[in-house]
């Protein structure tokens, strides 16, 4: 059967020792920054372009995914553990998480974590490895119209399930599309808005914007506060092992976490954040047994739950990439750059032209996931010890980290001073009330969005009937009015914002 | 006119107003047309939406009742400003002074942010990130950083 032949090819390839020193590497170092909050794996892999040239595709690609998935499973331990998520797609882990390490249950928190996303990380491997073939098929009949409605839906997808208002979510995604709009036009090769900068003449750079809002933004709220004394209960974590009521209890919840995040990961703009959301939401839709604990306060399912989301999510979140060529989020957007350099075109011919490379990445995805679940459990105390470090000297830590990420991008200062009147905006949005991350989708795809639409109009000689005319594309765009359509219904409504209340 | 929601009032007007810078500056650019769309077509259409949505926020900012009034509260004035400061120097003084004089100075700015700040943690903590710094990023990943200042020959 195709299917075996082509995870055999992929499991020949990831089983040389280069590539598992690689793919452990990665894991590692994804671990890590998961741990410490405000590093995030899209900083990191944006500071190893550079050392990419020295690489080989095929294992230079492996240790980024290592580093992408890896931070998911180091974010879920500070959730859990702390209270502080490490990665965003671990927010709605730490509401219930945090409350089970309190009551001294973190042992079967962070199995139930690990475990759950082990298990989608293995589900999602096969789906991909299923899936991708006919996805490619499917992938050829995409026009530019097809494109376009598919990125509409995707930033519409993410702002249904991002807490708060949903016009100002909208408008922020509108926000992120025109910074993004900050660059050279592709077919004039006008220089737009840059104001004779010329390093704003290639446009701001994703990982400037998002160490500018997301780390010294968050940085400046959290100093704001009153110092909040964050207890970490490394001490209680033995048991690790969760009990048999825990197993029973969370067991459904993998298995819907799963499917929910190998749905939603595929989707432009989605992956693991959103599949998290949606997961949290619907485990607490669902009654669970008589006697449970509830939700908020501990409830093993709100975290099973949004840790299988997030990590079959993750995997998915490959598909749009290697099929399409289409990034779904900033971290596969910065892997797509990487292939670039490698001389790749990443879409539909990527799994015809180097099938080593496409299905060896994959295959590596499943061992990514083994050595994780070996990391995380049995290395949690060591993994804490980092986090025993008081804040007022990791924050300092994490700043340096950014400024010299940021120099290092184009070893230019002017990257550091951006990303500081970024975090002066990002404040500014926190204080308004005003989602960032809506802004970093629109942000990534964008450039995109406008060229695909570009060509659709050129093409069709100014016609825009073309995108409800062509099946796909009305589609998928009345899959996305009817997204908006349900979150605007009043009883959805205030199912979210109950949602979002515990997120707060 | 009361406003009923202070954050979205703000938020609103902002939306309005940088819409309408974006939508201004698109006018610099060929607009093109729907069967040839050019620099102009993408930013100018957006900018006026996003206009069109701020104008929806503030209204709704004005309207729709909420409990407190979302007061936008107090801005964390010494953060904010030690913070971005902080960044602002380190980004100033790396090529001239290098990595050696601008981390320390970068941490022990940054740190005096935090109300819970120490000379002595700090100090050490400087001194550790520098020496980390420097083994991560210029002996790990050979990254070029200017290390030393200019006029030591940096």
């Amino acid at each position: 059967m195709d299917l075996i032949h082509n995870l055999s090819i992929g499991f020949q390839t990831a089983f040389t020792l280069t590539n598992l020193l690689y793919a452990f590497g990665g894991a590692v170092l994804g671990t890590l920054i998961g741990v410490l909050p405000g590093l995030g794996p899209v900083a990191t892999i944006a500071m190893l372009l550079p050392s990419i040239y020295a690489l080989d595709a095929t294992p230079a690609l492996i240790m980024l995914a290592g580093i992408y998935y890896g931070a998911q499973y180091g974010g879920s331990t500070t959730a859990i553990l702390i209270n502080v998520p490490g990665e965003s797609s671990s927010v709605v882990t730490a509401i219930d998480g945090y409350q089970m390490a309190r009551q001294g249950r973190a042992g079967s928190a962070l199995a139930a974590a690990g475990l759950g996303s082990f298990f989608a990380g293995c589900v999602g491997t096969v789906i991909i490895a299923a899936f991708a073939p006919p996805l490619t098929e499917l992938a050829f009949k995409f026009g530019p119209w097809e494109y376009f409605s598919l990125m509409t839906l995707g930033l519409i997808g993410a702002v249904v399930l991002a807490s708060g208002s949903l016009v100002k979510a909208i408008a922020m995604i509108i926000l992120g599309v025109l910074l993004g709009q900050i660059n050279t036009d592709v077919m004039d090769g006008v220089p737009r808005y840059s104001f004779d900068i010329a390093e704003l003449s290639d446009g701001i750079g994703f990982v400037t914007i998002a160490m500018g809002v997301f780390g010294f933004g968050e940085i400046i709220a959290n100093l704001g506060m009153p110092a909040e004394h964050r207890e970490v209960f490394t001490k209680d974590v033995k048991g690790l092992w969760p009990t048999r009521q825990d197993f029973k209890d969370a067991w459904p919840a993998v298995l819907r976490g799963t499917t929910l995040g190998s749905l939603l990961g595929v989707l432009p703009g989605g992956g693991a954040l959103l599949a998290s959301f949606a997961a949290y939401t619907v485990e607490k839709k669902i009654k669970g047994r008589p006697g449970e604990v509830p939700f908020g306060k501990g409830n093993i399912r709100g975290v099973a739950g949004p840790e299988s989301a997030n990590n079959a999510g993750a995997q998915t979140s490959f598909i749009p990439m290697l099929t399409l060529g289409i990034p779904p989020n900033a971290v596969m957007a910065l892997m797509v750059g990487a292939m670039t350099i490698k001389g790749i075109q990443p879409g539909p011919q990527v799994m015809t032209t180097n099938p080593e490379l496409f299905w060896g990445l994959i295959a590596s995805m499943w061992i990514g996931n083994l050595m994780l679940v070996v990391l995380n459990l049995p290395l949690i105390g060591i993994w804490i010890k980092l986090l025993t470090v008081p804040y007022r000297h990791l924050f300092p830590a994490i700043l340096v980290f950014c400024c010299i990420g940021l120099f290092t991008l184009n070893n230019n200062n002017f990257d550091v001073y951006m990303a500081a009147g970024f975090g002066l905006i990002g404040y500014l949005f926190y204080k308004l009330g005003c989602e960032p991350a809506p802004l970093l989708l629109g942000f990534i795809l964008g450039p995109m969005m406008e060229e695909n639409l570009r060509r659709a109009l050129r093409i069709g000689r100014g016609d825009w009937s073309l995108f409800l005319s062509r099946p796909l594309s009305a589609g998928l765009l009345l899959a996305a009015l009817a997204l908006l359509v349900v979150v605007m219904l009043p009883s959805i409504k205030s199912k979210r914002e109950e949602a979002f209340q515990d997120a707060d | 006119m009361k406003v009923k929601s202070q954050k979205d009032f703000w938020s609103g007007l902002m939306f309005i107003i940088v819409g309408g810078a974006f939508a201004i500056g698109a006018l610099n650019y060929r607009f093109g047309s729907s069967a040839l769309p050019g620099p102009g077509y993408f930013p100018f259409g957006l900018g006026v939406l996003l206009a069109i949505l701020g104008g929806m926020i503030l209204f709704e900012a004005l309207t729709i009742e909420t409990e407190d009034g979302e007061p936008i509260g107090a801005f964390a004035w010494k953060p904010l400003v030690v913070i971005i400061v902080s960044v602002v120097v380190f980004g100033f003084a790396l090529p001239r002074l290098g990595m050696v004089v601008s981390l320390p100075l970068l941490v022990l700015m940054s740190a005096y942010a935090s109300d819970e700040h120490t000379w002595l943690g700090s100090i050490v903590n400087a001194v550790i990130l520098t020496v980390m710094s420097w083994a991560v990023f210029v002996l790990g990943l050979k990254l070029t950083i200017p290390m030393w200042p200019i006029f030591l020959g940096g």
